[in-house]
């Protein structure tokens, strides 16, 4: 059964330069937790230090309220999946999976036997006296997660086990892991820099830049209502309309951006004169038939179409600080239509439009 | 080889070939051809080769076999080269792990050049350092009598226990250069996932390092029981007369006795015996050649 995880106030030095920063956060047992972050941020090293090869510089790392300070990687209920897999080659799949209870000294039937249904939970039967240079990319993989999971750990860490695999095997992967998750009931602590994993996946997403956690949340929080403007440009695309808040009303504000006035949700009540963005999904965009109107709205050219096939997207000249994008989903006749206009009037709606500080956004 | 006619033209390559072909023939194989020949033939007087009595014989194998003293050394050479290996193993093994895993940057890099300065001074000269060292009147013999571990000095010298410091000291590289190729190639990530899975150290090591380090393990103690065994520097400043080794019998009678083909002949079962050595290792150990060749 799972165990809960505790980071608090952890902060990791290497030498002058900060790893990790601050963090402090509470996983649930059983609960599938992503670290979601761009690369070099610090994912892996807060992976290393809640497995033990490192012992943080300060804070302290619990799991099942046990401080974890000293214990070193063989001794806590942690298993780590290695960016890398790290199987060994020498030995064979059945060995591999059974190497953790080798170590505990279970005697070589019962090893046998384990790794056996291991390999039935993993969707691999007969594959125990097989190489693992005869596995595939996939197997490889599967063959990890079996060997991590033949330990009965409380806590499963798994280092973008998926970024090796191809976009099919990757999905495919996703809800198998998430299946087996749901059946062993094992905590997951899973890190990636691919969105689309963390949000499909997780119960909650940590989002991770430059050693610090900006934000913890349910991934629909994250998408909908970003903490800042690095969580809102990273996670799912964004168009963002920089401006200064001219009227609070309620809950809502105006901002004047260089392309006109517009209506939000002030997420952070921040006040009248306070520089801030405008964030708009694509999604949440429409081109806007001949008298429409909504409740923002904005007049440009069409730069350029890209079938997605299920999407077109849009872009369109300069109105954003970078080139606004919409995704329309495709009906059969939509790119035609709009092929033919010169101007496109687009809308979107108050509740679509989040209204976040300025700050550092994840384009850099 | 084709790479090499493309890239010279065939004359070049020709030649290179060629000098090549005849530095084996001449210098490496004929030598060895005639000393085995030398060695199935009895010891003549000059005027004597090539007449009736210059027959093929074993006798000179029978000289070995029926001599009790020459035997023994013989034996005893290869069993202490045995134990030279496996001192080695045990002194290199940690060192070249420490410095294919462990050690990082420049500490790696220090610890190397401490390895190899030493050899960087002759064979000899090393080798009689640890003379002075071991020596009755030596430094490590004061240091001891100066700790009042002992009463009186050792007599390391002149015994089997200098010689075996010496020889394992003089082949410290052959040992640690072939060990720290094959565990450097090795991901420490899978020590790490060794490590998580609850394995102990000792089960790291007999598990992932040596299964992966096993062609170096052998390479490393091929090249040190070849060089304990044909060595003569070491035991001729570091032995005496109790622990002569074999070459030194081999020696004598090309130098001393002025017998060769005696010598050859000698010279010939060490080199037959250590091959064999060499293969039953390789069985034992179950690497091939190819796993060596790598
Ligand atoms: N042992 C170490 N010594 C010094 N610096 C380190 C060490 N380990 C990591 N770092 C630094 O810490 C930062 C975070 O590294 P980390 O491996 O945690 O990133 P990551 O988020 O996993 O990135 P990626 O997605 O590329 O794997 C990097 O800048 C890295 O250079
Ligand atoms: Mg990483």
């Amino acid at each position: 059964m799972g165990q809960s995880v505790e980071l608090d106030n952890v902060t990791m030095r290497f030498g002058d330069f900060v790893a990790v920063r601050n963090v402090s956060l509470k996983i649930g047992a059983g609960e599938f937790f992503s670290f979601l972050g761009p690369s070099g941020c610090g994912k892996t090293t807060i992976l290393r230090l809640i497995s033990g090869f490192m012992e943080p510089t300060e804070g302290a790392v619990r799991i099942g309220s046990k401080d974890m300070r000293g214990i070193g990687p063989n001794r806590r209920p942690t298993a780590l999946i290695f960016q890398n897999l790290a199987l060994f080659p020498l030995m064979k799949v059945w060995e591999n999976i059974a190497f953790g209870l080798e170590a505990r000294g279970v005697g070589k039937a019962q090893r046998r036997r384990r790794a056996e249904e291991l390999l039935d939970l993993i969707a691999l039967p007969g594959y125990a006296d097989k190489a693992v240079s005869e596995l595939s990319g996939g197997q490889r993989q599967r063959v990890a997660i079996a060997r991590a999971l033949a330990v009965e750990p409380a806590v499963l860490l798994l280092d973008e086990p998926l970024s090796a695999l191809d976009l099919k095997l990757r999905q495919h992967m996703r809800s198998e892991l998430r299946a087996i998750q749901r059946k062993t009931g094992v905590t997951f602590i899973y890190i990636t820099h691919d969105q689309g994993e963390a949000l499909t996946m997780s119960d909650r997403i940590g989002v991770m830049s430059q050693g610090e956690v900006l934000q913890i949340g349910q991934p629909a929080d994250i998408y909908d209502a970003p903490q800042n403007a690095f969580v809102a440009t990273f996670v799912g695309e964004s168009n963002l309309f920089p401006g200064t808040i001219s009227r609070i009303e309620g809950k809502e504000a105006l901002i004047e951006t260089a392309v006109g006035p517009m209506r939000g949700r002030n997420l952070h009540a921040l006040p009248v004169g306070t520089p801030a963005i405008a964030l708009v999904r694509p999604e949440r965009m429409r081109v806007l038939d001949a008298g429409e109107a909504a409740d923002n709205m904005l007049e440009s050219a069409p730069q350029r179409f890209d079938f997605e096939g299920a999407f077109i997207n849009v872009l369109l000249d300069g109105a954003g600080e970078r080139e606004t994008i919409l995704h329309l989903t495709n009906d059969g006749r939509t790119q035609a239509r709009l092929q033919a206009a010169t101007l496109l009037r687009v809308g979107f709606d108050t509740d679509a439009t989040m209204i976040l500080p300025q700050g550092q956004t994840a384009h850099g | 080889m084709a790479e090499l006619f493309r890239r010279t033209g065939p004359l070049i390559a020709w030649m290179a070939l060629l000098t090549t072909l005849l530095w084996v023939a001449f210098m490496i194989v004929l030598p060895q051809v005639m000393m085995v020949d030398f060695s199935f033939r009895p010891s003549l007087p000059p005027s004597k080769i090539g007449g009736p009595e210059d027959v093929y014989t074993l006798k000179n194998y029978a000289t070995l076999w029926a001599n009790t003293i020459h035997r023994g050394i013989f034996f005893k050479t290869i069993w202490s080269s045995m134990l030279v290996t496996v001192l080695a193993l045990a002194v290199c093994y940690p060192i070249a792990y420490h410095l294919a895993q462990v050690a990082r940057g420049q500490a790696a890099a220090l610890l190397i050049v401490a390895l190899i300065v030493p050899f960087w001074v002759n064979e000899i000269l090393r080798t009689f350092a640890w003379f002075l060292i071991l020596s009755r009147n030596g430094i490590f013999n004061s240091a001891l009598v100066g700790l009042g571990l002992i009463d009186r000095p050792i007599q390391f010298i002149d015994g089997n226990i200098g010689v075996m410091i010496g020889m394992v000291y003089a082949y410290i590289l052959f040992m640690v250069f072939p060990l720290y190729n094959a565990m450097e190639s090795l991901d420490r990530h899978q020590i790490e996932a060794a490590r998580d899975l609850g394995a102990s150290t000792w089960r790291i090591h007999w598990r992932v390092v040596i299964p992966h380090a096993k062609p170096g393990i052998a390479v490393g103690c091929i090249m040190t029981f070849m060089l304990s065994a044909g060595t003569i520097a070491v035991p001729r400043l570091l032995g005496g007369p109790r622990s002569r080794w074999f070459t030194e019998v081999i020696y004598s009678w090309f130098f001393d006795g002025g017998d060769w083909n005696q010598g050859a002949a000698y010279a010939f079962a060490l080199l037959i015996l250590c091959i064999v050595f060499i293969l039953v290792m390789m069985r034992l150990f179950r690497v091939s050649l190819q796993d060596i060749a790598k």
